[in-house]
């Protein structure tokens, strides 16, 4: 469960993950919002081939699927473990994806453009990424025409996409500067250089459990390689940030921060009943003092696991079936005791 | 859409007349339509209307403006567009290219691509970044007085350009 997950990256002590993803068109069809539905089986087909039928390395670890043939529970799992997206659920009728079999790869087809391919790496690894989904880019690209104008780059659906297409983001955990309350500061110069920050499930969702995800706004007129540079600075920047204040915190107010540490790992090991919201916030509180080295009794791998899978679909999925909220919260909290 | 006048200009002005079941239509640019008599001189909407409705004795009366241009391949409106912030197809971008720089301008203050090129759709695009590239190590080097070295790049570059033109 949460393949992807397993394994530290660079500075797993604040950033959870690294994501790059790349919107691309074939020329001669709709894009998506447009297509017709015998359009849009012909794309599917063509990007399906083109990676299932293409002599590269990479292509033996795809597995194909159709939307319409997943259960809506199914679905619901794959958008919590980040490994397709909410907007490829809107169109369940022409939406499928290529998922490899490590879960660091998804080529989702149909969703807002023809293809978007993402790679996704645990900790601060986004040139790893974006060399590996380059490399996935240029073996679907030896055999479809992509939509692409000299002047303008890879065209998309989106005017927000157009140019290179891509959208480089990290997953960050900053419980001390939301403790310290310098948060909002640092999030608005992040956001005065180009920058955005959404919460745990992009666009328009809160930050659950303290953690952000920082990603590039602009995608045309600065090259990957320069974008990623950039958003790799200001996340260095942040990170050394979040070290000076749990620092500060370590310094100044030792006995409170352990206590709100103990006290929430004491609530997830014994509690009957918890909602996601408050699980998160526990959740966070430990993952917190692991990272800062107040305690070592507990798995950190675990703790990141757990925040994706006490989201409602996972529980259910694990429970085998749907669930009122109520008895989610009861199986969320048989699950945490079990896991710690 | 290019202008049925000038053939240079994108049509940005698109009108429709329905006379007696009869229909006309023109696409012109800002320009062309300036000089048109029926558009009257000085060019404005209101003139355009009443100019139209002189011509016309009888029959519904329909004027497209911007709103309306439309995507010949997928026909999508500038107007849905701005509905939706989606394109339609890759054909939009050409359909609706007035309207657009200053909206990537805004989006991405910037307006032209520099990042990567696909290789196989992008060969002469890449070809010509290099050949631009090289120029300006060939500025360079003469500027230096290695001319051995410019002699090398000036060769190169004729290879490419010959690469394209065959």
């Amino acid at each position: 469960m949460v393949k992807w997950l397993e394994g530290k990256g660079p500075e797993s002590d604040i950033v959870v993950s690294s994501r790059i993803r790349l919107a691309r068109n074939l020329e001669d069809i709709n894009f998506p919002q447009m297509i017709t539905k015998e359009a849009a089986e012909s794309s599917t087909q063509r990007i399906k081939d083109a990676i299932l039928s293409s002599n590269s390395v990479l292509t033996r670890e795809f597995e194909f699927k159709r939307l319409r043939e997943i259960s809506e529970l199914d679905r619901n799992v794959l958008v919590e473990k980040h490994l397709i997206s909410h907007t490829l659920l809107e169109r369940p009728q022409i939406g499928s994806f290529l998922l490899s079999k490590d879960e660091k790869v998804t080529i989702m087809i149909n969703e807002e453009d023809h293809i978007r391919m993402q790679v996704l790496l645990p900790g601060l690894r986004l040139e790893e990424g974006w060399d590996l989904c380059s490399k996935i880019d240029d073996v679907l690209e030896e055999r479809l025409k992509y939509a692409f104008d000299e002047k303008l780059g890879y065209l998309t659906s989106c005017p927000t996409n157009v140019g290179t297409g891509m959208r480089a983001s990290v997953m960050v955990h900053l419980p001390a500067l939301v403790l310290t309350g310098t948060i909002n500061k640092v999030l608005q110069a992040v956001t005065q250089i180009g920058l955005t920050v959404r919460g745990l499930y992009g666009e328009g969702t809160n930050a659950m459990g303290n953690l952000f995800q920082i990603s590039n706004q602009i995608t045309l007129g600065e090259s990957e390689e320069k974008i990623i540079e950039k958003l790799k600075n200001v996340v260095l920047q942040i990170i050394n940030k979040e070290r000076k204040a749990r620092e500060k915190l370590l310094n100044s107010n030792k006995v409170q921060i352990e206590d709100k540490v103990y006290r929430s790992l004491g609530i997830l090991k014994s509690a009957r009943i918890i909602s996601s919201k408050e699980a998160m916030k526990l959740l966070s509180n430990v993952k917190m003092g692991i990272d800062m080295g107040i305690i070592d009794e507990v798995d950190k791998e675990e703790i990141n696991k757990l925040m994706i899978t006490v989201q409602p679909a996972n529980i259910q999925k694990r429970a085998m079936k749907e669930l009122t909220q109520f008895e989610r919260d009861i199986k969320r909290a048989e699950l945490i005791r079990e896991k710690l | 859409m290019l202008c049925e006048e000038c053939g240079k200009n994108p049509a940005t002005v698109h009108f429709k007349k329905v006379i007696n079941g009869n229909v006309t239509e023109m696409h012109l640019c800002e320009e062309c339509a300036k000089k048109k008599k029926e558009f009257d001189t000085s060019f404005s909407i209101h003139n355009f209307l009443t100019g139209l409705l002189d011509d016309i004795q009888e029959g519904p009366v329909k004027v497209d403006y911007i709103q309306a241009t439309k995507c010949d391949k997928c026909g999508m409106t500038y107007g849905k567009f701005r509905q939706t912030g989606r394109f339609g197809c890759n054909h939009c971008y050409e359909a609706f290219k007035e309207k657009l720089t200053p909206l990537f301008k805004n989006i991405h203050g910037h307006e032209e691509h520099i990042g990567k090129v696909p290789k196989k759709a992008g060969g002469v695009i890449r070809i010509r970044k290099e050949i631009q590239k090289l120029k300006n190590q060939l500025n360079i080097a003469v500027k230096n007085e290695q001319f051995e070295k410019a002699a090398e790049l000036r060769d190169r570059i004729k290879e490419l350009e010959a690469e394209i033109e065959g």
